[in-house]
């Protein structure tokens, strides 16, 4: 086959190129494809409905009825939670890996390889693993050290759902902190460390604040998984139906996700919660491309701050 | 806001960068000073603290430092963390007696003989007068559906990547990446979903099927899931080809397709199989899909027609109803040890084989 292309004749190059392109361009088109069909149908079918009062109100006779008010909040008050218990460990280890680690250390390629690994976790591992370890390992420990072995936080609960769902979320804070820190110009710091700054003061000073929006841009996209992922919650914690918000951490809580699984699985009259339903989806999606598109936004603004600078 | 205070650290900074940079870098710099100025305003904000933290530098140092060192090994601690707590509520199937009575291992990977049969046969029935444990047509099931959704999302997701960094101009690229991040962000269940009140019904209709809910709705809405994770790993080994490369092919005469089959091809290669090998353990490991699409029938059979039950979704599906520490309990924490073990393994295979082309591309560029 060596040395072929000097003796092809021109029109099969031509249509090897064609073909190519045609193939590789019909694969680019039909994955546009189904993105299309995909947000068309749920907005098509979607919109009609959402309406304010749905996003404000309880549902009511059986699901056909009502708003999501109760699920808006629980999805919010879990991705709060997660966000709070993420975003430390997260970041601490971004600044671990580009601050203070050797780059070449046996430890550090460890942490990568768990960070690595960690994103490749099925969710529903994380699921089982919120069971087994937050609920029936922390939470049946902290009953029977504080409560005298009442169940109070020894079953799922908002609190071990959210902090399944920060292990979850943990890799996006990680990897997306570490790329903000990377790129924070090398003369920042050391003009910093020239005015006679500890690497501390350095850390907190100069580089934190210089890559806050690549910071914030980790913690948006780990809100928006957050906020979509259902299978870690399945057994830590979430509720098709409850009549009352959740007022505690060890309450269980409603969520955007799993109502739209329950209602378009277990529904014993699928005509009638169609409309809720497609509804509910277009919540979901909303609230998770808003989340996508202002880390987008975030990020590019950050990238177009350093274009200038020297690296 | 907090902006008054702020400029006294960043004019020092941005002089002694002027001092730092070379005369032939100076023009870029008023550029570069004012904006980080004018935008700390919005990302300094609530950080009050800053002038106490020199007062009580030393204690507070030593505290800060140790917290980010021991927070850094949060990770470790998670995957240790999983494999232990999992494992702990498995082991019982290993050795306990009174869960073996039940099942064992054994009973879960060997044909048993049940009353009633004519023969011995895999049967997953965990919830029946006998409960029956077999993990063939779980297994299977998972495998039948993920192959389905490897066979449509590889050659469309590595053949978008390549014509996105091949072919497609810059206005092209420029819709088509977007795109495929915003399939990327579609949550699992919306498109289990889609599949379910959707794509069920068309492919019924298309094909003739006997049920509307089967491995083969369930494999193409799984392909969704994993078509953003091969395309953007593959686009971005495509993009790590050098150009040196593609300009020493094209100069000796090859056409484009012959360059990009025959050079730029197996040159990303083993990115194309990380990205390949991360879609596959995404595939395996996805649950609300097919949870929601595959019609959850723990049928033993080859054709993709026929409903499916995979081992994610019945961890998802029976768990909360499940005794707790009883044999079934058991058997679906064994399910997701294994699981884990797979998806572990299919990464670890990925990171080699992206370390491999970076260790082959390396010094090229």
């Amino acid at each position: 086959m060596k040395g072929s292309a000097r003796t092809t004749p021109w029109r099969i190059r031509r249509l090897g190129d064609v073909a190519l392109a045609m193939g590789t361009g019909l694969a680019a088109v039909l994955v546009l494809l189904i993105v299309a069909i995909i947000l068309g149908d749920v907005i098509y079918n979607g919109a009609p409905r959402m309406t304010l009062t749905f996003l404000t109100q309880a549902p009511r006779e059986g699901m056909t009825a009502g708003g999501i008010f109760p699920a808006i909040f629980g999805t919010v008050a879990l991705v709060v939670l997660m966000t709070i218990a993420v975003l430390p460990a997260g970041v601490a280890t971004a600044i671990y890996l580009s601050e203070y680690a050797n780059p070449e250390s046996r430890v550090t390629r460890l942490v990568r390889v768990a960070v690595n690994n960690l994103a490749g976790v099925p969710s529903i591992v994380f699921g089982l693993f919120g069971l087994g370890f937050f609920v029936q390992f922390v939470g049946v420990g902290i009953d029977r050290a504080l409560y005298g072995g009442q169940r109070v936080f020894g079953q799922p609960a908002l609190v071990w759902a959210a902090l399944t769902m920060a292990v979850l979320t943990l890799p996006v804070v990680i990897v997306a902190t570490e790329e903000a820190l990377a790129a924070v110009p090398r003369e920042l710091r050391l003009a910093s460390a020239a005015l006679g700054a500890s690497r501390l003061q350095t850390i907190a000073r100069v580089v934190l604040p210089q890559a806050l929006p690549g910071i914030l841009t980790g913690a948006i996209l780990a809100i928006s998984r957050g906020a979509g992922e259902v299978a870690p919650i399945l057994f830590t914690g979430v509720a098709y139906f409850l009549p009352k918000l959740p007022g505690s951490l060890h309450d269980q809580f409603m969520q955007l996700g799993y109502h739209v699984y329950v209602l378009s699985t277990q529904s014993p009259d699928v005509d009638a919660t169609r409309p809720i339903l497609y509804a509910t989806v277009l919540v979901l999606l909303l609230l998770t491309f808003a989340l996508n598109a202002t880390a987008v936004v975030v990020r590019s603004k950050m990238r177009r701050r350093f274009a200038g600078a020297v690296s | 806001m907090a902006t008054s205070s702020e400029s006294p650290v960043e004019r020092p900074l941005d002089q002694a960068m002027l001092v730092g940079l070379g005369p032939s870098k100076r023009p870029s710099l008023p550029t570069r000073g004012p904006p980080p100025v004018r935008s700390s305003d919005h990302e300094h904000h609530g950080r009050a603290e800053r002038p106490r933290l020199a007062s009580r530098r030393p204690r507070f140092h030593a505290l800060a430092e140790m917290a980010i060192r021991v927070l850094a090994f949060s990770s470790i601690a998670a995957i240790i963390l999983i494999f232990v707590f999992i494992g702990k509520e498995a082991w019982p199937l290993l050795h306990d007696s009174v869960i073996g009575r039940e099942v064992t291992l054994a009973k879960m990977w060997f044909a048993q003989q049940w009353p009633g049969y004519d023969a011995p046969e895999h049967i997953w029935q965990p919830v029946s007068e006998i409960p029956k444990y077999a993990a063939w047509p779980l297994v299977v099931g998972t495998l039948k559906v993920t192959l389905i959704a490897m066979l449509v999302a590889v050659p469309l997701g590595v053949g978008a990547a390549l014509f996105v960094s091949q072919y497609a101009g810059r206005r092209l690229r420029e819709i088509v990446k977007p795109t495929v991040e915003l399939l990327a962000g579609v949550p699992s269940v919306v498109l289990g979903f889609f599949a379910l009140m959707v794509m069920a019904t068309w492919l019924q209709q298309v094909l003739g099927l006997d049920s509307r809910l089967n491995a083969l709705v369930a494999g193409v809405a799984l392909s969704f899931a994993i078509i953003p994770v091969i395309f953007t790993v593959s686009e971005e080994a495509f993009g790590a080809v050098p150009r040196s490369y593609v300009e020493a092919s094209t100069a000796l005469g090859a056409a484009r397709w012959q360059t990009i089959v025959r050079v730029v091809m197996p040159a990303a290669g083993p990115g194309v199989a990380a990205g390949i090998a991360l879609g596959l353990g995404r595939a395996v490991g996805e649950t609300m899909i097919v949870l929601m699409a595959s019609g959850n029938a723990a049928i033993l059979s080859s054709s993709p027609a026929d409903s499916v039950r995979t081992v994610s979704a019945t961890i998802a599906a029976e768990l909360a109803e499940v005794v707790f520490g009883g044999a079934h309990y058991t058997v679906l924490f064994f399910l997701g040890v294994l699981l884990f073990g797979f998806t572990l393994a299919t990464n670890l295979l990925g990171e080699f084989a992206i370390g491999r082309m970076r260790r082959r591309l390396g010094g090229m560029a």
